[in-house]
């Protein structure tokens, strides 16, 4: 196994194919070290929430802890879904075009959704005024 | 593809197709497929934190459906696809970070592990969330 792959010009630049890799992957690990932690919060307190219905949930999610954990969860597993999803979108989808615009409509599904569910926990802690 | 026309020395990547199933092959493959699996949850999830922000009537609408047998059992997939992606990606932190667990027969039980995690846990979780609280 002593080919060498590289091109001579890849070799000189001393980059990987796409000069991002190395970056994405570290990106990819650090969230999931927060998910790691997060997520077994989060299904506990979904589980919590939810159990006492709409008044339930409203005081629940209007603990300052609740709120604050939850966002960091919604922003820790948004990152990593745009990220995980980027990598299966390149892997699969080759066609020109459809590649590029199923790699956007990914980044925007994740923003807005991070946007509106992370604006939604911020109206129900301040509206519940605690 | 005949195969002997293949010219090419570098290596070609193995297709889906090709590859006998074991069980590194199959976590490998499960953890993408959990992990789309919960991206779909968490449009759920978003949904359920939208209606709460949006009021009683939005909440009553997302709760029926989370509470309707179909709801419940996509729920149910859901929870064992995160744990399962869980227990698997924390694999893959060990073995990026640590680097333990690379020798064949400790990576193949590793595997069956994470796969009893999953379903395993997230049925243990489900009867305490119906039955204790």
């Amino acid at each position: 196994m002593t080919t060498n792959f590289k091109t001579p010009t890849a070799a000189a630049r001393g980059l990987g194919s796409a000069k991002s890799g190395t970056g994405h992957h570290i990106k990819q690990r650090v969230s999931a070290i927060a998910l790691l932690f997060l997520v077994p919060w989060f299904l506990y307190a979904v589980i919590a929430a939810s159990r006492g219905g709409f008044d339930g949930a409203t005081v629940w999610l209007a603990q300052p802890w609740n709120a604050i954990l939850m966002i960091l969860t919604l922003g820790a597993a948004f990152y990593h879904m745009r990220l995980g999803m980027q990598v299966i979108i390149e892997d699969y989808i080759h066609k020109a075009g459809m590649k590029q615009g199923l790699l956007i409509l990914n980044t925007f599904v994740c923003v807005g959704l991070f946007t509106a569910t992370a604006l939604s926990v911020l109206k129900v802690w301040i509206s519940a005024g605690l | 593809m005949s195969g002997s026309e293949w010219t090419d020395p570098r290596p070609m990547s193995p297709h889906l197709q090709v590859w006998k199933w074991h069980w590194t092959m199959a976590s490998s493959i499960f953890h993408r497929v959990s992990g789309v699996g919960n991206y779909l949850g968490a449009l759920l999830v978003s949904a359920w934190l939208i209606a709460l922000a949006s009021g009683a009537e939005a909440y009553g609408a997302v709760e029926a459906v989370m509470l309707h047998p179909v709801g419940q059992i996509l729920l149910f997939f859901w929870l064992v696809s995160v744990l399962f992606h869980l227990a698997n990606g924390l694999r893959h932190l060990i073995w990026d970070g640590p680097k333990a667990g690379f020798d064949p027969k400790v990576a193949s039980m590793w595997s069956i592990v994470n796969f009893a995690f999953g379903i395993v846990a997230a049925a243990i979780i489900w009867s305490l969330a119906t039955n204790l609280f």
